[in-house]
């Protein structure tokens, strides 16, 4: 893995006063990311707003295309230009763009999509909060495979997420999707851009060697395939298909294993080093809230009541989504009296939750329909009931 | 012929085939064998640099043309070849890029994408294996099915209006049209040749029998039979009002180059218009490579 320095021209330095829409943009200009096309959709919009007015100025392009669908397409072939890419949209255009996601995972193409979750289904809340895609974002395309999904609870996150996501897309060859929620995306806090020297960037893993060598599908020791741009004189070919080492189809049982299982290894055999999250005071609890995105804050204030009225009570913020941290949970519900997991949905990651603990310890969902973020009182009754 | 000689024998566009992948999937009789003979002809013959073209197909049977021809190759999803080709072209504006693919992909699932990229004069050769219906799933209806004609989902007859793709194009902003039938190689190769010169939205319909599917429902006889039929049931009137150019069922076919015209493409569009209003702080954008 080659790291580099971000491009100064695209780092905006400095104490902003900014929204996570904005601040995904920002994170995207800072990350190297020189392509971008989207459509527009409350309440992400203005991620694309923002990088439309910026990008002249940096160098590279914008594009409006006609919908979600040629969106995700153009991205696709943009990466396969040479460039990174970003796209940014909302429940319905996420739809759309399911299945394109998937040959993104299946032609191992790295790229980025911001979703700044709103309430659903179908047209839903456009202009409100949800966390209802959750599952979407890991099962929507059709076949088996493996995606990287991160969770920012501020603008400040959707800066520093929007880096680390192109840098794990380069890494694992994946898509790569920053899960916002509309008050993630619409909340103005300050975020704080570093120097360009102190962003380190993951360089994405180009082939060196001679024109006629080039397998785009051929696992490097590190699994990860190398990859190159159109023009290089490769005169390489990817498919959709199910594929060889050459990305030549080959339409069998066979192949079919060694192309899915890889797509899923991938990722899954490296989940411990993709995995981040953020835990305080779970050395001594009883109860463990497990919470992400906007919920994650709402989460704190009922946390520090319980605290207050001395339960011994812990939290795990999750970062990462996707790989789901199946070894941490697994673990700890060994030793604990119960699981607290609010969320913006009837019942998505919490199923998650159950799966890992095995029963082992009661898994209490606070389920919610979305356009508003959970009382915080709700939250610390939940735990209360759990400490009993 | 001895043994050794046969050996000795190569396909001319061998060097322009992935010959690992050959022999290929499309039925004896099929015309879209013969269309890419000509694209082989055109890229031969226009001498541009093989290392900075990229052709992108969609899904069906000229979908897999993508999978034969040597060049940077990207064989996509059903519809989305021409967004795909976009970013493609966009990122490295040094590419030329050509989009081969069938009627379903281009003008049904796809349609939205062909009209935008016409209107945005987005630099690209978009060529269209028109066979008149969704072979590759069992010759169903299609946006191009002329009326009266049978398909496996218009077991009584296609009641539906159809596109006329060179109409669709021109109303829709390509600098360059045209349209042919698989027999016309040279003309193909030829129009295929002036949109590998040119900058802009290029569209090349050509007319191509089905013979396994839309041939055998409507009992027009074997690939060879159909094509000749094609080709002489056609009608070279270059420059036509591509108003005027629909297609019936068996009938009179016109084709010719019917659109040839200058015009700045996406990227000009874009670099003059920043540089105009933000002044020295915009670079104009691949410029060097244009």
């Amino acid at each position: 893995m080659k790291k580099v320095k971000a491009d100064p021209k695209g780092v905006l330095t400095g104490a902003h006063y900014l929204d996570g829409d904005y601040a995904l943009a920002e994170g995207a200009l800072a990350a190297g990311c020189r392509f971008f096309a989207g459509y527009p959709i409350t309440p992400s919009t203005e991620t694309a707003e923002r990088f439309s007015e910026r990008i002249p100025s940096v160098g590279g392009v914008f594009i409006q295309m006609e919908d979600e669908i040629a969106s995700i397409a153009a991205l696709i072939g943009a990466v396969w230009g040479g460039k990174k890419a970003m796209t940014v949209t909302s429940g319905p255009g996420f739809s759309l763009m399911m299945e394109n996601i998937g040959l993104a995972c299946m032609m191992e193409t790295p790229l980025v999509i911001a979703n700044v979750q709103r309430g659903g289904p179908s047209t839903g809340l456009p202009t409100l909060t949800g966390q209802q895609d959750m599952m979407q974002v890991k099962w929507g395309s059709h076949g088996d495979y493996e995606i990287i999904a991160l969770c920012p609870d501020s603008p400040q996150e959707c800066f520093d997420l929007c880096i680390d996501a192109f840098n794990l897309s380069e890494i694992y060859r994946v898509p790569t999707f920053i899960m916002a929620d509309e008050c993630v995306g619409h909340m103005h806090e300050k975020v704080v851009i570093p120097p360009a020297e102190e962003i380190e960037l993951v360089e994405r893993k180009w082939f060196k060697g001679p024109k006629d060598k080039y397998l785009p599908y051929k696992p490097d020791k590190d699994m990860i395939p190398f990859m190159v741009k159109a023009g290089d004189g490769h005169r390489f070919h990817t498919t959709g298909l199910t594929h060889d080492e050459r990305g030549y189809p080959a339409l069998n049982a066979e192949f079919q294993e060694v192309c899915v299982r890889h797509l899923v290894e991938k990722i899954r055999m490296n989940a411990d080093k993709i995995i981040k999250l953020e835990e305080d005071e779970i050395d001594n609890a009883e109860i463990i809230v497990i919470s992400y995105g906007i919920t994650s804050r709402v989460t704190t204030r009922a946390v520090q009541q319980a605290r207050k009225a001395g339960i011994k009570v812990g939290t795990i913020r999750l970062i990462t989504v996707w790989p789901f941290p199946e070894k941490r949970i697994k673990e700890l519900a060994k030793k604990i009296k119960a699981f607290v997991v609010p969320e913006i949905n009837y019942g998505q990651i919490v199923r998650e939750v159950e799966r890992c603990v095995e029963g082992q310890a009661p898994v209490i969902h606070i389920p919610h329909c979305g356009g508003w973020v959970h009382d915080p009182d709700e939250i610390f009754k939940a735990i209360k009931e759990a400490s009993k | 012929m001895k043994e050794e000689d046969h050996l000795e024998e190569k396909n001319p566009m061998e060097d322009l085939l992935r010959m690992d992948r050959i022999p290929h999937i499309w039925c004896p009789g099929c015309g879209i064998g013969t269309v890419v003979t000509s694209f082989a002809e055109a890229l031969r013959k226009s001498k541009i640099d093989l290392d900075k073209t990229a052709i992108v197909s969609g899904i069906g049977c000229t979908g897999r043309v993508a999978g034969y021809v040597k060049l940077d190759s990207f064989h996509t999803t059903h519809g989305r070849a021409i967004p795909f080709a976009t970013g493609l072209k966009l990122a490295n504006p040094e590419l030329k890029v050509i989009v081969f693919s069938g009627d379903g992909d281009i003008a049904g699932i796809g349609g939205n994408h062909f009209i935008h990229a016409a209107r945005r004069n987005m630099d690209m050769i978009v060529i269209c294996v028109n066979n008149f219906n969704y072979a590759m799933t069992g010759g169903q209806v299609a946006a191009t099915t002329p009326t009266t004609a049978n398909a496996s989902t218009a077991p009584y007859g296609n009641y539906e209006y159809s596109f006329s793709l060179p109409y669709l194009a021109e109303a829709s902003g390509a600098t360059y049209v045209a349209r042919w039938t698989a027999l016309h190689l040279r003309r193909v190769a030829k129009s295929m040749q002036e949109a590998l010169g040119k900058r802009g939205f290029s569209f090349i319909e050509v007319i191509t029998p089905c013979v396994t599917l839309y041939a055998r429902r409507n009992r027009l006889g074997d690939g060879l039979n159909l094509m000749k039929y094609y080709y002489e049931k056609s009608e070279i009137q270059h420059g036509a009002d591509t108003r005027t150019v629909d297609i019936s069922y068996q009938g009179k076919l016109i084709v010719g180059k019917f659109v040839d015209k200058e015009k700045p493409t996406f990227l000009d569009c874009m670099n003059e218009h920043l540089g105009k209003v933000l002044g020295d702080k915009y670079k104009s954008y691949g410029v060097s490579h244009e």
